[in-house]
């Protein structure tokens, strides 16, 4: 790791005795319990379990108190804090997860360290389930153990850590534009690293987009402008990120540019250079439908606007043999030395938005392996149906130029399908295949669509209302059923379905398939899935850290996806998702100072032989292997399963520790509970 | 009752962010459920270790139930997944010592599963009534037989 992590650690190390408080001599707890009106004192004696636990080894006061969380109940415990110098506190109330807040400030503000203060749960976990003597006897059984951990408590902090104030967005898509847009806004330094020669992602190969079949680029191009030019955006495109070191508040990023060749200052975009190049190599912009010279720029509103000489293409960037290009570029522009830039920054987080591909229609044996000229996939279509796309916004097919007259579109090619393909739902694909067949409809009067569809799946804002009006108002044929084989015969795609709503067998000699192929996360997202050390789900798409309430952050603290990454997704989504992202991060780039819980897994290095069991079982990859393991406690989130793991007892968590839950199992299971009276 | 029924003691080690929060909901829910057990609370299943199962045995446990997060929803990824490896290993090994592996029970219980927690204690605590008070073979004290912890950790 480049750097090391610098917080200064104020909490004791493993080897610390065990604590016995601010005096130095025996602990001395103090145990509050609670009679939450009659919501524990209806079935737990609250006196009996006072009176029990106050002979209870270490504890030196208890009391009870009506609403313990009320200001009086708080001013109870803080009172009893400085009068009976107490080293640990006990609340027997409801859930941690109600209380346990409001009473370690209420411990801090009497100036006892808040993780000396426990809550055992004696309502949900008893009053309120259970009735009986035994109630009361298990309450106390309850408090008992919780002194136990107490006891074994150890006051600690908050680790703190400064944090560069600076992000990196990985992907220059829309949602990755908007990503950086929000963070740059906030205030916020963003460099935003693009893969390919410009920003724009999918979006910028789009025709229009549902259900406002508003221009795809008209929207786009905009964000694209306003993201180049915005102060605190530093743009980075034809660059990947190489190597990304570090944690939360402080990554460490390398970005490889690769040389385009073109000095982005001095081309003006004339294209004399591509005229003039000899190269012609498929467009990878229009899907293959076009062809573009070695010198390119991949779509006119390109953002960086400038040329890129694509060395792969390229006839050998040397004068001796060719130069064309450089011969007639009247500006200069082309520096065939231009040599490969290497960036490193220091990030506080990092936004992933690197986007999807399609699903290889090479794949799909019963469409023809791609073979079949005329079907196509949903890109392709884009491109055909878009007025800067190779057709001039005709719709012509690609074999012969020939306007169809008859067109399929096959939804759900490749998706939903787990015997041979993806099994998940694609989400996007019933919406733009009404698009198409809308558009296509529009383009071609005379025209006929066939829509073969599994089910709709239309939910979004206006989104039925799109199909219900593809169907009806454009006359659009849906047939519920799926494609059992496509094929060439003459110039025709004969496609042989079946409609399932009326049990017929279908088969339509057409002039172009349109597949709906599924998406598929972009090439290469694994490879920056481990360098990031987020993890991917089984299909590849970036995880989240909970499938519900933390749908915008990976596990890895600091780093946030957004878009299609994260799994199929429209535009609306991915441009929620991107702001979602920011909102994150803008979180950690604002924060004063980032704090990290201090309950986590230490090494005691005296008995740490250095095996590295404890490595994989890590999911955060907080552990580093050595002589001895070391524990990035900023990394660690403190499940402990690395300390359940390590067969030396090295490993251990704070304020957790074996010993402390051995002494409350002793304490939970041990006799001698007497319930007087009844 | 002429014969006091036999009142299994249990630990229940239960992670906070399901199982923990799933009990909780009983509780929310007002479910009765019978008072055998005292919950410990974990960050995660993960956490557990073979050797509290041992300790609460030698101090006179007749069951332990572990509960955590169902596949795939562990708040810590795969926790839930390495409790369910050491348990399969220790219910091999309490074979071997003589005691009965059903008295190590893992269930997953989500944060929405009052009832499904409530119905596991009632199940578990009939079902330890049915094996009877754990005994040692050939030993009269109940911890004699049981290896004593072979580390600590402070």
């Amino acid at each position: 790791m480049s750097h090391e992590p610098p917080p200064a650690n104020r909490n004791p190390g493993p080897e610390a005795g065990h604590r016995s408080g601010v005096t130095g001599r025996g602990p001395r707890i103090g145990v509050f319990v609670c009679h939450c009106g009659k919501n524990i004192a209806a079935t737990v004696n609250v006196e009996q379990v006072v009176e029990a636990i106050s002979h209870y080894p270490g504890v030196v006061y208890a009391a009870r108190h009506e609403y313990m969380c009320s200001d009086p109940g708080q001013d109870l415990i803080k009172k009893a804090i400085g009068e009976h110098r107490l080293t640990g506190v006990v609340v027997a109330a409801c859930s941690p997860s109600m209380h346990e807040t409001t009473f370690r400030r209420a411990a801090e503000e009497a100036g006892l360290n808040p993780y000396l203060l426990e809550i055992a749960n004696i309502r949900e976990g008893c009053s309120w389930v259970h009735e009986g003597p035994e109630t009361t006897d298990k309450a106390i059984r309850i408090a008992r153990a919780m002194v136990e951990k107490v006891k074994g408590n150890h006051p600690l902090s908050p680790i703190e850590v400064g944090h560069a104030a600076k992000c990196l967005v990985i992907g220059g898509g829309i949602s990755g534009i908007q990503a950086a847009l929000d963070i740059a806004d906030a205030g916020f330094e963003v460099l935003l690293v693009e893969r390919t020669p410009s920003i724009g992602g999918r979006m910028a190969q789009l025709s229009e987009t549902f259900p406002t079949l508003d221009c795809s680029q008209c929207i786009l191009t905009p964000k694209m402008v306003e993201a180049s030019r915005h102060p605190r955006i530093r743009l980075l495109t034809y660059s990947e990120v190489a190597e990304v070191t570090g944690y939360l508040g402080n990554y460490h990023v390398v970005i490889r540019k690769k040389p385009t060749y073109v000095d982005p200052d001095k081309c003006n975009l004339c294209g004399d250079c591509a005229t003039a190049c000899p190269i012609r190599v498929p467009s990878e912009f229009d899907r293959g439908l076009s062809e573009r010279a070695a010198i390119y720029v991949p779509f006119p509103q390109a953002v960086p606007s400038s040329y890129t000489l694509d060395e792969a293409s390229c006839l050998g960037l040397n004068p001796l043999r060719c130069s064309e290009c450089a011969k007639v570029c009247t500006a200069g522009a082309i520096d065939y030395d231009m040599p490969e830039e290497r960036i490193e920054e220091d990030v506080g987080a990092i936004v992933v938005a690197t986007g999807y591909d399609l699903y290889e229609k090479e794949r799909m044996a019963e469409y023809g392996y791609g073979t079949v000229p005329d079907v196509i996939d949903g890109l392709e279509f884009e491109r055909i149906l878009s007025a800067g796309g190779p057709t001039k916004g005709e719709v012509r097919r690609p074999s012969d130029g020939k306007v169809p007259k008859e067109v399929v579109f096959i939804q759900c090619s490749g998706s939903r399908d787990p015997e041979l393909h993806k099994s998940y739902c694609s989400k996007i694909c019933c919406m733009y295949t009404a698009k198409h067949a809308l558009l296509y409809r529009h383009n071609v009067h005379d025209g006929k669509a066939y829509v073969f569809y599994i089910d709709i799946r239309a939910g979004g804002k206006d989104y039925e209302e799109f199909v219900v009006r593809a169907m009806e108002d454009e006359r659009i044929l849906y047939l519920r059923g799926k494609v059992a084989k496509v094929f060439r015969d003459g110039d025709k795609v004969v496609v042989w379905g079946v409609d399932t709503l009326t049990g017929k067998r279908v088969e339509v000699a057409a002039d172009l398939v349109v597949l709906a192929q599924a998406m598929v996360p972009s090439a290469g997202t694994g490879e920056l899935a481990r360098k990031l050390r987020i993890a991917c789900g089984g299909e590849g798409f970036l995880k989240e850290a909970h499938p519900k309430l933390r749908p915008l952050e990976a596990l890895t603290a600091g780093i946030f996806l957004a878009g299609a990454a994260h799994g199929p997704k429209d535009i609306p989504e991915a441009v929620a998702q991107g702001s979602g992202a920011a909102a994150k991060a803008i979180a950690i780039l604002s924060a004063p100072v980032l704090t990290h819980s201090p309950e986590v897994a230490e090494v005691n290095e005296d008995l740490c032989s250095g095996c590295a069991i404890c490595v994989p079982q890590c999911p955060y990859g907080a552990i580093t292997p050595g002589d001895v393991a070391h524990v990035n406690e900023l990394l660690c989130e403190g499940c402990g399963t690395c300390v359940a793991a390590c067969p030396s007892g090295a490993m251990t968590m704070r304020n957790h520790t074996d010993l402390q839950v051995e002494r409350m199992i002793r304490a939970a299971l041990a006799e001698a509970v007497e319930v007087a009276g009844g | 009752m002429a014969e006091a029924q036999f009142e299994p003691r249990i630990v229940a080690f239960l992670c906070r962010w399901c199982a923990g929060a799933g009990a909780d909901l009983a509780g929310t829910s007002r479910l009765r459920y019978p008072p055998n057990a005292v919950a410990i609370r974990v960050n995660c299943s993960g956490r557990v270790e073979p050797q509290w199962v041992m300790e609460a045995f030698r101090s006179g446990a007749d069951g332990v139930f572990i509960g955590g997060c169902h596949p795939g929803d562990c708040h810590y990824v795969s926790g839930n997944y390495k409790a369910r490896r050491r348990v399969h290993l220790l219910k091999r090994m309490l074979s071997e010592l003589g005691i009965e592996p059903e008295r190590v029970r893992l269930e997953w219980v989500s944060a929405t599963e009052g009832a499904k927690f409530a119905r596991l204690m009632h199940e578990f605590v009939e079902e330890l009534r049915a094996l009877g008070p754990r005994t040692d073979p050939g030993e009269a004290a109940p911890s004699a037989a049981l290896p004593a912890p072979s580390r600590r950790k402070g």
